[in-house]
C-alpha cells in the first residue's frame, strides 16, 4: 500500500517512474498500430479515437461535475461545422480551423451554462436535450451549412502534409486524443477538478467552501463543449463529408451511455467506454459480418425479427449495457477494475499494459469519488 | 386564419398535454423523468397495429390490448429495473429511463424495421368538420375530445377513489403514506401502470396522424417533456396547461413567423421561462434541505 499522497504528489501528472514506462509502452503500441493493421481498420481506430475525445468531455460534465448533457451530439455537429466552414469559406489552414471549431463550441457550451446555472436533474436534461436538437434543425435549414445535404470535407493539409490518407489522419487524431486525455487527467487532479467535484458532491457545501459554483459549472460546460467540439472537427476530416443528420439525438445518447458505461468521474473508464461505444457505432451496419456472432445474429432476425432491423441491435445492446450498468454495477468498467482489483490484490494491475498505461497517463485513480473506495482502490502506478 | 390555428394548436396541444401528464404523475411519484415513457407507448401503439393488420381484430379489441399491454409494460419496468436501481440519484434514474429507452426503440427497429405505415383508425384525419370558416379533421376534434375525457377521468381518480388518493399521499410524503398504511410499493408501481396507459393513448391518437415507425413518439414525448418543464414538472395541472400552451404558441409561430422553425420554438421557450422560473409557470420552488 503506498502511503497518502500529499498535495504535491497528488497534482503530479505522472507518478512515479512506472507510469513513465507505461505511457512509452502505450506510446510505442499506438505508433506501431498503424503499419501493422490492414487498411480499413485504421478508419476504425481514427473514429474510436474521435469518441475517447468526446467521451473525455463528456467525462469532465457529467462524470466530474455531475451536470446531465443529453444535448453533445450539437455540441459535435458545431465543432465539426465551424471547422469546415473555417476552412472552406474562410480558407484558413486546418491547423487554425480545428482550434477554432474547439473555442466556438466552447463559447455555445458556456451559454448552454448559463441556464443550467439555475436548472438541476430533469430540468437540465431537458434543455440540454432541446439544444442539441435545435442545433441540427437549425444547422439543417441554413444554406451555409449546406442545409440538409451537408457539406463535402476538403482535404486537409498540416503545412505540407496532406491529410488525405487514413494512417496520417491516424496519428493526428489519436495523437490530439493522448494530449487531451493527458490535459484531461491534469484538469481532474488540480484546483478546478476539485472544484467541479466539489460542485458535483454538493453544490452548497462547494459555495460554503468558496467555490465560485457559477464559474465553474459555466467552465465545466465549456471546457466538455470545447473537446467534443474538437472531436467534431476531426470527424469531419475523417468522414469527409457531414450533415446535420449525422448528429442526431441517439448520438447524444451514446455519448452518455460511454461515460455511463465507463464509469462515471473515471479517465481510463471514458476511454475505454468510448472505445466500446465508438466500435459499436461504427460497426452497427455490419453485424451479419461479425465473426461467430454474425450468422447467429442473422438467423434469429429472418426468423424472429426482420432482417432490415438488424442495425438495430446496436441499440439494444447500448441501452441493455446502460441498464445493466447502473443496475449492476453503477460505477461502471472503473468500478469492475476495483472489484476486480480487490479480489486479485495488486497483481490484478499488471495484467493489461494498454489499460494499464492509461490508468498510469489517466488518472492513477485519483478522482475522489473512487479514492473513497480508499488505498485499496486501483493501485497506482507504484512509488 | 387565426381560429383555425388556433384549432389546430389545440389538437396539437391535446397529445402534448397527455403525454405531459404521463411524465408528471410518475415524477411527482418517484422524482424519475421517464425518458421510456414514449417508446412504451410507441410499441404499445404497434401491438395494436399488429392485432388489427395480422389478427384482423376490430378497433375496440386492438385499443384495448394495447393498453392493458401497456399497463404491464408500466408496472413492469417499474418493478423490474426501477425498483432495483441501487442509492438512486437523480443522474442514475435518468440515465436508467434512457438505456430502458434505448432499449425499446432498439428492439422496436429490429422487429418492425424502419417501414411507416399507415395506421387504421376508426376516425379520418383527412374528413373535415367546417364550423364557421374553421375546418378541423374528425381526428383532430376526436383527439381533443378523447383527450380532455381521459384528464378530467384521471384528475377525478385522484381526486375522488381511494387508490387516487394513496397516490396523492405518496406523492406528497412516501414515508408518511407508508406509516398511514398505504402500500407505497404497490402503489408506484400502478403510477407507473396508468402514466404508461394514458401515454399509450397519445401514441394511438398520435399514429394515425403520421404514420406509425419507431419514432412515433420521439417528437411528442420531447415536447410532453417541454410542456411539463414549462408548466412545472411537480403539478399535473400546470404540466396539461403547459401542453395546450405550447401547442398553442408553436402553431402560431408556424403560422406567422417560421414553419421551419417551428420545432426550435418549443425549446427557446422553455429556456426562456426556466431561466426566469426555475420551476416552471406553475410549479412551486421546493428548497431542498442541505
Amino acid at each position: 500500500m503506498r502511503s497518502t499522497p500529499d498535495y504535491y504528489s497528488d497534482v503530479q501528472l505522472f507518478r512515479g517512474r512506472r507510469s513513465w514506462v507505461k505511457l512509452a509502452v502505450l506510446l510505442a503500441v499506438l505508433a506501431i498500430l498503424p503499419l501493422i493493421l490492414p487498411g480499413y481498420r485504421i478508419f476504425t481506430f481514427n473514429y474510436m479515437a474521435i469518441f475517447v475525445i468526446v467521451g473525455l468531455g463528456m467525462n469532465i460534465l457529467v462524470g466530474d461535475t455531475g451536470q446531465v448533457s443529453l444535448g453533445h451530439a450539437g455540441f459535435l455537429a458545431i465543432g465539426a461545422f465551424t471547422t469546415v466552414l473555417m476552412m472552406t469559406e474562410v480558407g484558413a489552414p486546418f491547423l487554425l480551423a480545428l482550434p477554432v471549431g474547439g473555442l466556438v463550441t466552447a463559447l455555445f457550451g458556456f451559454l448552454l451554462g448559463l441556464p443550467a446555472l439555475r436548472l438541476q436533474g430533469p430540468y437540465l436534461a431537458i434543455v440540454t436535450l432541446g439544444f442539441g436538437l435545435a442545433v441540427t434543425q437549425i444547422i439543417g435549414h441554413w444554406e451555409l451549412f449546406g442545409g440538409h445535404m451537408g457539406l463535402v470535407v476538403p482535404t486537409a493539409t498540416l503545412g505540407p502534409i496532406s491529410l488525405s490518407g487514413d494512417v496520417s489522419k491516424y496519428y493526428l487524431i489519436v495523437g490530439t486524443a493522448l494530449v487531451l486525455a493527458l490535459c484531461a487527467r491534469n484538469l481532474s487532479v488540480t484546483r478546478v477538478g476539485r472544484a467541479f467535484r466539489a460542485i458535483r458532491d454538493s453544490e452548497i457545501a462547494a459555495a460554503t467552501m468558496g467555490v465560485n459554483v457559477a464559474y465553474y459549472k459555466t467552465l465545466s460546460f465549456a471546457l466538455s463543449a470545447a473537446f467534443t467540439g474538437t472531436g467534431g472537427g476531426l470527424l469531419a476530416i475523417t468522414t469527409g463529408f457531414i450533415s446535420p443528420g449525422d448528429f442526431h439525438f441517439l448520438l447524444s445518447l451514446m455519448f452518455l451511455a460511454m461515460v455511463v458505461f465507463g464509469g462515471l468521474g473515471s479517465i481510463p473508464g471514458a476511454v475505454l467506454g468510448s472505445i466500446a461505444m465508438g466500435y459499436l457505432n461504427l460497426e452497427m451496419d455490419a453485424f451479419e459480418e461479425l465473426p461467430l456472432l454474425g450468422p447467429v445474429l442473422e438467423s434469429f432476425s429472418d426468423g424472429f425479427m426482420s432482417s432490415a432491423g438488424l442495425p438495430n441491435v446496436g441499440w439494444v445492446v447500448t441501452g441493455l449495457l446502460i441498464v445493466l450498468t447502473i443496475l449492476i454495477e453503477p460505477k461502471g468498467l472503473h468500478g469492475l477494475w476495483i472489484r476486480l482489483g480487490k479480489i486479485v490484490g495488486r497483481g490484478g494491475m499488471d495484467t493489461d499494459a494498454a489499460t494499464g498505461a492509461l490508468a498510469g497517463a489517466g488518472a492513477s485513480s485519483s478522482s475522489p469519488g473512487s479514492a473513497s473506495a480508499g488505498p485499496g482502490g486501483p493501485p497506482a502506478g507504484g512509488n | 386564419m387565426l381560429a383555425q390555428v388556433i384549432a389546430g394548436g389545440l389538437s396539437a396541444g391535446s397529445i402534448y398535454a397527455l403525454v405531459a401528464l404521463a411524465l408528471v404523475i410518475t415524477y411527482k411519484t418517484t422524482e424519475v423523468p421517464n425518458f421510456a415513457q414514449g417508446e412504451m407507448a410507441m410499441v404499445s401503439a404497434f401491438v395494436a397495429y399488429i392485432l388489427m393488420t395480422d389478427y384482423q381484430t376490430g378497433f375496440f379489441v386492438a385499443f384495448s390490448v394495447a393498453l392493458v399491454f401497456a399497463f404491464v409494460l408500466g408496472i413492469g419496468f417499474e418493478a423490474v429495473i426501477l425498483r432495483r436501481v441501487r442509492n438512486p440519484t437523480h443522474l442514475s434514474v435518468l440515465v436508467v429511463t434512457l438505456g430502458f429507452q434505448l432499449a425499446l426503440f432498439g428492439l422496436a427497429g429490429w422487429k418492425w424495421g424502419a417501414e411507416q405505415r399507415q395506421f387504421p383508425f376508426p376516425v379520418s384525419a383527412n374528413e373535415v368538420i367546417r364550423v364557421g370558416d374553421v375546418s378541423v379533421s374528425t381526428l383532430g376534434v376526436a383527439t381533443i375530445l378523447i383527450s380532455v375525457v381521459l384528464m378530467v377521468g384521471v384528475f377525478a381518480f385522484f381526486r375522488f377513489t381511494k387508490l387516487g388518493v394513496a397516490m396523492q399521499a405518496t406523492q406528497q410524503d412516501s414515508m408518511a403514506a407508508r406509516i398511514n398504511g398505504v402500500p407505497t410499493r404497490r402503489v408506484v408501481g400502478l403510477t407507473f401502470g396508468i402514466s404508461s396507459v394514458i401515454g399509450a393513448v397519445a401514441a394511438l391518437l398520435m399514429a394515425p396522424v403520421i404514420t406509425l415507425d419507431t419514432t412515433l413518439m420521439w417528437d411528442p414525448l420531447l415536447k410532453g417533456f417541454a410542456a411539463a418543464v414549462l408548466g412545472g414538472l411537480n403539478t399535473p395541472v400546470g404540466a396539461v396547461l403547459g401542453g395546450y400552451l405550447l401547442g398553442l404558441v408553436e402553431n402560431l409561430f408556424g403560422a406567422y413567423i417560421s414553419v421551419e422553425f417551428k420545432s426550435a420554438v418549443a425549446f427557446l421557450m422553455i429556456i426562456l421561462v426556466l431561466c426566469f422560473r426555475p420551476s416552471g409557470l406553475f410549479g412551486r420552488h421546493r428548497t431542498r434541505k442541505v
